[in-house]
C-alpha cells in the first residue's frame, strides 16, 4: 500500500489542528492599563450583601463598593471619618451619637443620610444573619432596633445596653456588617418585606470608590471606579478579580503578565517567583489564628498535665521554617499580630523531654486520641508533623482528615477530640476572640452556645470570663492593653486551647503596581489606592 | 363447539404506530433514568457526615440561626417529604437553588454548561480528526514502527494524569513560548468585552463572538480553548485510536476485504471505505461515550485551567455539601448521556442500512 494514502487524512488532521494552536498566539494581551485584574480563590464568597457577608472575599468586594460610619485607615487598624464626620459618647456611656457627612451620594446619585446609617442597622440586625452579633452584642434586637438606632437631621443616635469602652464600639462599627446602604433603592427593590435581601444577593447599594459592574459566582466580579469619590480620587477605572482556584495556575498567568496581583501561591511558587525582578511579594498578617482545641468532655485530654505535655510538643518554628515557609509564623496566644494587646512572646517550644517527664510526673500512660484535620494541604501537613513529634512522647494521633463542613460540624457538636482549627477576627478589637477563647456561660451540652470556641471544647474559663467581661468595659486604652495581655498569658498557659501559629498573606504582584493595600487581619482589601 | 381460526391474518402494526411504540418506550426508560438518578443522588446526600447548614451559616452562627436555616433550606422535614418536595419541584423546572451561590440551580448550570460543552466539543473534534486516521493507520500496518508509536502514544494519554500533562501544557505552550492564551476563557480585557459588548445567544463564547462578528474576541478564545481542549482531545484520541484500531484489525481479516482486494480495488478505498464504514457502528458508541465522559466536566483539568465549567461546579457544590447543585449538575449529566445515546442510535440508522429495515 502506499504510504502517502494513509497519510493524507491523518496529515490534514494535524495541520488543522496546529493552525488552529498556533494562528492566535500573536494576539495575546497586558492586562488593560486602566484595569486592576487580580487571581485568587474568590469560591467562598457566600453573599455580597453587607448583612450577610462573612467571608474573606466577599469582604474585599463590600469594602470597596460600600462606606461604613467609621473606616479604618488602609493598612492600619487606626480609626478615621467614614460616612460620619465625628462621632461621641454621652455621659452615660450607652448613647453614642455620629454626625454624617454631607454632599455624599450612593451610585444610585442619592444623598447618603443618617436616615440610610440607621436603615442599614436596623436592616442587618433584622435580617440576623450569621454576623449580626456584631451588632447585637450591643443589646440590639429585631424588635427594639428602630427605637434604639434613631437618626434626626444628619445625626444618627445608636443607644446600646450597658456601657463598655467607647473604642469598641467604633471598631465594630468598621465592620463590613455596618456599612451603610442606599434605602431607597434598597427598598424600591424589596420584595414580600424582605428588606431587599434577594435583590442584595448579586446587587449593590453603596457609596464606596467603585460601584459594582457585575458578579459571577465562582467565576469573577468587576467592579468599576463609580466617579467623584469622597476620600480621595480613585487610581484604576476597573478591578477585575478572576476566579483562579489553582495557584501553580496563578502563578503563570502573573509570570506571563496577565494577571497584576495573584492572592493565594503557595510557599513554594512565592520562592520560584523571588528571582523574576518584574515581580514582588508583599506580606501581611492575615489575623488568622491556628490552634489546637482539646475536648475537655474526654480523658486524658482533660488532664492539665496532659494540655502542658502537648504545649511542648509542638514544633512550632520547625514547621514555620519549613512547609508553611512564609505563610505561617509562630503564634502562642490568641490575638493576631496588630490588635490592641497583641502579644509576641512565644515561651513554648518543642522539647519532648520536658514533655515526657511532665507526663511521667502527672502518671499519664501512653494513649491514643483522634486528631480531626480539614482536607487542606497545610493543615495535613500540621496533623503529620505533630503526629510524629506527639508520638515520641508516647501518644498516638489518629490522623482524621475531613471537609471543611465535616470538620467544623464535629467541633460544634463536641464530637471532637483534637482538632485543628482556624479562627479569623470578625471585627478589628480584641473583644473579637477574647469573647469566644475566654467566654462560656454555660458548660452543659443543652446550652448550645455554637458560636462559643469555649463551649465547643467544653472549656470551663472560670476567672477568665469575668476578666474578659471586665476588659471590654475598660475606657483607658493602655489599662485596656494590660488586661487583654494578662488574659492571654493566662488563657496560654491554662486553657485546653494551644495556639500555633498565625496566618501570613503573601500577595505577589507586578512590581509596578503600588499601594494595593490587602487589609491583613483587621481590614479588607483597599483598591482605590492602588495603581500601576 | 369447535373453535375455529380467526380467518384474518394478524396484522402487523403499522409504521406509526411501532414508531410511537418506541417513543414511548424511550420516553419510559428516560423517566426511569432520571428518577433512579434523583433517588440515589437524593440518599447519598442525606447519607454523607456534611452538614448542608454549615455551608450557609459559617462558623460563627449561633444555635438560632442554625435552625432558621435548617428550616429555611427545609431540612426539617421528614427525608421522604424532602424526597416528593423535590421530585415535585423538579417536574415542574424548579431544582433548588444552590446554597453556596443563592440562585436557582437551573441558572448556574445554564451559565456553567455552556463552557463544559464547548471545551468537550472541540476535545471530542481533536480526539476524532486525530484517534481515527491514528488508529486506522495501526490497523493496516500491525506490528510496524507507527502502530507501535500510536500505541506509545495512547499508553502515553492513558497513563499521564491530566492534572500533570495540563499543567506541563501550560508551562511549555503558555509560560515560555507564548503560543496560546493562558488559563481562563479569555484574557482579562477581552473577558471584559465580551462581558459588554457581546449579546448571550448560547453562552458559548467561539459562538456567540461570531455571531456578533467579534472576531479579535472570537481568536482570543481560541487561542485559550487550544490547550484544554488538546489536553482532553489527548486522552479521547488515545482512547478512540486504541478502539479504531481493533475494530479495524477484525474488520481487515473479513472476507469481504479480501475479495475487494482479489478484484483490484485501490487499497486506500478497501481501508477508508469499505472497513472504515463498517466499522463506524462501534465507534459511535466509543464516541459518543468518550464525549459524553467530556461533558461531565473535567474537574482537574478545568481547575489547572480556571475553566469555569460543569466539573468544577459539582465538584465545589459536593465538597460544600451543596445538594440542590449536585442533583441538578447530576439530572443534566444524566440528560446528556440519555441524549447522546439517543443520538447515536439515530446515527447508527445513518451508517448501517440493517438498522433502517
Amino acid at each position: 500500500m502506499p504510504s502517502t494514502l494513509w497519510f493524507r487524512p491523518a496529515g490534514l488532521a494535524l495541520a488543522a489542528a496546529m493552525m488552529l494552536g498556533t494562528a492566535p498566539a500573536a494576539l495575546l494581551a497586558a492586562t488593560p492599563e486602566d484595569t486592576l485584574v487580580i487571581a485568587a480563590q474568590i469560591d467562598d464568597i457566600v453573599s455580597i450583601d453587607p448583612a450577610e457577608s462573612f467571608e474573606k472575599s466577599g469582604g474585599d468586594l463590600i469594602n470597596n463598593v460600600y462606606d461604613s460610619l467609621i473606616e479604618l485607615v488602609p493598612g492600619t487598624s487606626e480609626l478615621t471619618g467614614g460616612i460620619a464626620e465625628s462621632w461621641d459618647v454621652a455621659e452615660d456611656g450607652v448613647t453614642f451619637t455620629f454626625t454624617i457627612r454631607e454632599g455624599i451620594t450612593f451610585h444610585s446619585g442619592n444623598p447618603v443620610r443618617a436616615e440610610d446609617a440607621a436603615f442599614s442597622i436596623q436592616r442587618a440586625v433584622k435580617l440576623d444573619k450569621t454576623p449580626a452579633f456584631i451588632l447585637t452584642q450591643f443589646g440590639l434586637t429585631p424588635d427594639n432596633v428602630d427605637e434604639r438606632v434613631t437618626f434626626e437631621g444628619n445625626t444618627l443616635t445608636i443607644l446600646i445596653d450597658e456601657p463598655v469602652a467607647p473604642t469598641f464600639v467604633y471598631n465594630c462599627l468598621t465592620a463590613r456588617i455596618a456599612s451603610v446602604v442606599d434605602k431607597e433603592l434598597v427598598l424600591e427593590n424589596e420584595v414580600d418585606g424582605d428588606l431587599g435581601y434577594e435583590w442584595l444577593k448579586s446587587n449593590s447599594a453603596g457609596s464606596g470608590a467603585f460601584r459594582l459592574l457585575t458578579f459571577r459566582p465562582n467565576e469573577s466580579y468587576v467592579l468599576e471606579a463609580a466617579g467623584d469619590y469622597w476620600r480621595g480620587d480613585v487610581q484604576l477605572n476597573r478591578v477585575f478579580v478572576r476566579h483562579v482556584p489553582e495557584p501553580a495556575t496563578q502563578r503563570l498567568l502573573l509570570e506571563r503578565g496577565d494577571v497584576d496581583v495573584a492572592r493565594d501561591l503557595t510557599p513554594v511558587d512565592v520562592e520560584g517567583i523571588a528571582g523574576n525582578e518584574a515581580l514582588k511579594v508583599d506580606e501581611a498578617p492575615a489575623g488568622y489564628i491556628y490552634y489546637l482545641a482539646l475536648n475537655q468532655k474526654v480523658e486524658p485530654l482533660n488532664n492539665p498535665a496532659v494540655i502542658e505535655a502537648m504545649r511542648w510538643l509542638v514544633d512550632y518554628q520547625g514547621m514555620a521554617d519549613t512547609f508553611l515557609k512564609g505563610q505561617y509564623i509562630p503564634r502562642q496566644s490568641f490575638l493576631p499580630t496588630g490588635f490592641l494587646g497583641a502579644l509576641d512572646e512565644t515561651p513554648y517550644s518543642l522539647d519532648i523531654e520536658k514533655a515526657k517527664s511532665i507526663l511521667e510526673e502527672a502518671g499519664v500512660e501512653p494513649f491514643t486520641a483522634k486528631l480531626t484535620v480539614r482536607n487542606n494541604q497545610d493543615r495535613m501537613e500540621i496533623g503529620q508533623a505533630l503526629q510524629n513529634t506527639f508520638a515520641q512522647a508516647g501518644i498516638t494521633l489518629n490522623l482524621s482528615v475531613g471537609a471543611g463542613a465535616e470538620v467544623l460540624g464535629e467541633f460544634r457538636g463536641r464530637q471532637h477530640e483534637i482538632t485543628l482549627q482556624s479562627w479569623g477576627p470578625d471585627y478589628p478589637d480584641p473583644h473579637t476572640n477574647a469573647s469566644t477563647f475566654t467566654v462560656n456561660p454555660d458548660n452543659s451540652d443543652e446550652a448550645g452556645l455554637t458560636g462559643l470556641l469555649a463551649w465547643r471544647t467544653a472549656y470551663e474559663p472560670g476567672e477568665l470570663q469575668e476578666m474578659t467581661e471586665a476588659a471590654v468595659r475598660e475606657s483607658d486604652a493602655d489599662t485596656r492593653r494590660a488586661m487583654y495581655e494578662e488574659i492571654q498569658r493566662i488563657h496560654r498557659d491554662t486553657s485546653p486551647f494551644i495556639p500555633m501559629f498565625e496566618e501570613v498573606d503573601q500577595i505577589s504582584m507586578q512590581a509596578n503596581v503600588n499601594d494595593y493595600h490587602p487589609g491583613g487581619g483587621v481590614d479588607a482589601a483597599t483598591y482605590w489606592l492602588a495603581t500601576k | 363447539m369447535t373453535l375455529i381460526p380467526d380467518p384474518t391474518p394478524t396484522r402487523r402494526p403499522s409504521r406509526a404506530a411501532r414508531r410511537a411504540r418506541t417513543a414511548a418506550g424511550l420516553i419510559l426508560s428516560l423517566v426511569a433514568t432520571l428518577l433512579g438518578l434523583l433517588l440515589v443522588t437524593f440518599f447519598i446526600g442525606r447519607i454523607v457526615p456534611i452538614d448542608p447548614v454549615l455551608a450557609v451559616i459559617g462558623e460563627r452562627a449561633t444555635a438560632a440561626q442554625y435552625a432558621a436555616a435548617r428550616e429555611a433550606l427545609g431540612l426539617d422535614q421528614p427525608v421522604w417529604m424532602q424526597f416528593l418536595i423535590y421530585v415535585r419541584d423538579a417536574l415542574t423546572g424548579n431544582f433548588g437553588t444552590s446554597i453556596l451561590t443563592r440562585r436557582p440551580v437551573m441558572e448556574d448550570i445554564a451559565r456553567v454548561f455552556p463552557a463544559t460543552l464547548e471545551l468537550a466539543t472541540i476535545a471530542t473534534i481533536f480526539g476524532v480528526l486525530l484517534g481515527i486516521p491514528a488508529g486506522v493507520v495501526a490497523a493496516t500496518r500491525p506490528g510496524s514502527w507507527i502502530d507501535q508509536l500510536v500505541r506509545l502514544v495512547g499508553l502515553a494519554g492513558y497513563s499521564m494524569p491530566v492534572f500533570w500533562l495540563g499543567l506541563m501544557g501550560l508551562l511549555l505552550f503558555y509560560g515560555i513560548l507564548g503560543w496560546v492564551g493562558g488559563p481562563g476563557r479569555l484574557d482579562s480585557g477581552y473577558e471584559m468585552m465580551f462581558e459588554f459588548d457581546v449579546p448571550r445567544v448560547t453562552g458559548m463564547i467561539l459562538i456567540d463572538t461570531a455571531l456578533a462578528g467579534k472576531w479579535d474576541i472570537f481568536r482570543n478564545a481560541v487561542s485559550h480553548i487550544v490547550l484544554p481542549a488538546g489536553v482532553l482531545g489527548y486522552y479521547s484520541m488515545a482512547y478512540i485510536s486504541r478502539m479504531t484500531r481493533s475494530f479495524m484489525m477484525n474488520e481487515l481479516s473479513q472476507e469481504y476485504i479480501t475479495t475487494a482486494r482479489v478484484k483490484g480495488m485501490p487499497e486506500w478505498r478497501v481501508v477508508w471505505v469499505h472497513a472504515l464504514r463498517n466499522v463506524m457502528v462501534p465507534l459511535i458508541t466509543v464516541i459518543a461515550l468518550s464525549y459524553a465522559t467530556l461533558l461531565e466536566g473535567s474537574v482537574l483539568t478545568e481547575t489547572v485551567f480556571a475553566w469555569p465549567g460543569l466539573g468544577l461546579y459539582i465538584t465545589n457544590a459536593l465538597f460544600s455539601a451543596d445538594m440542590a447543585a449536585v442533583m441538578g449538575g447530576t439530572i443534566v449529566v444524566g440528560a446528556v448521556f440519555v441524549f447522546l445515546n439517543m443520538l447515536s442510535d439515530v446515527l447508527y440508522r445513518l451508517v448501517d442500512p440493517r438498522a433502517r429495515s
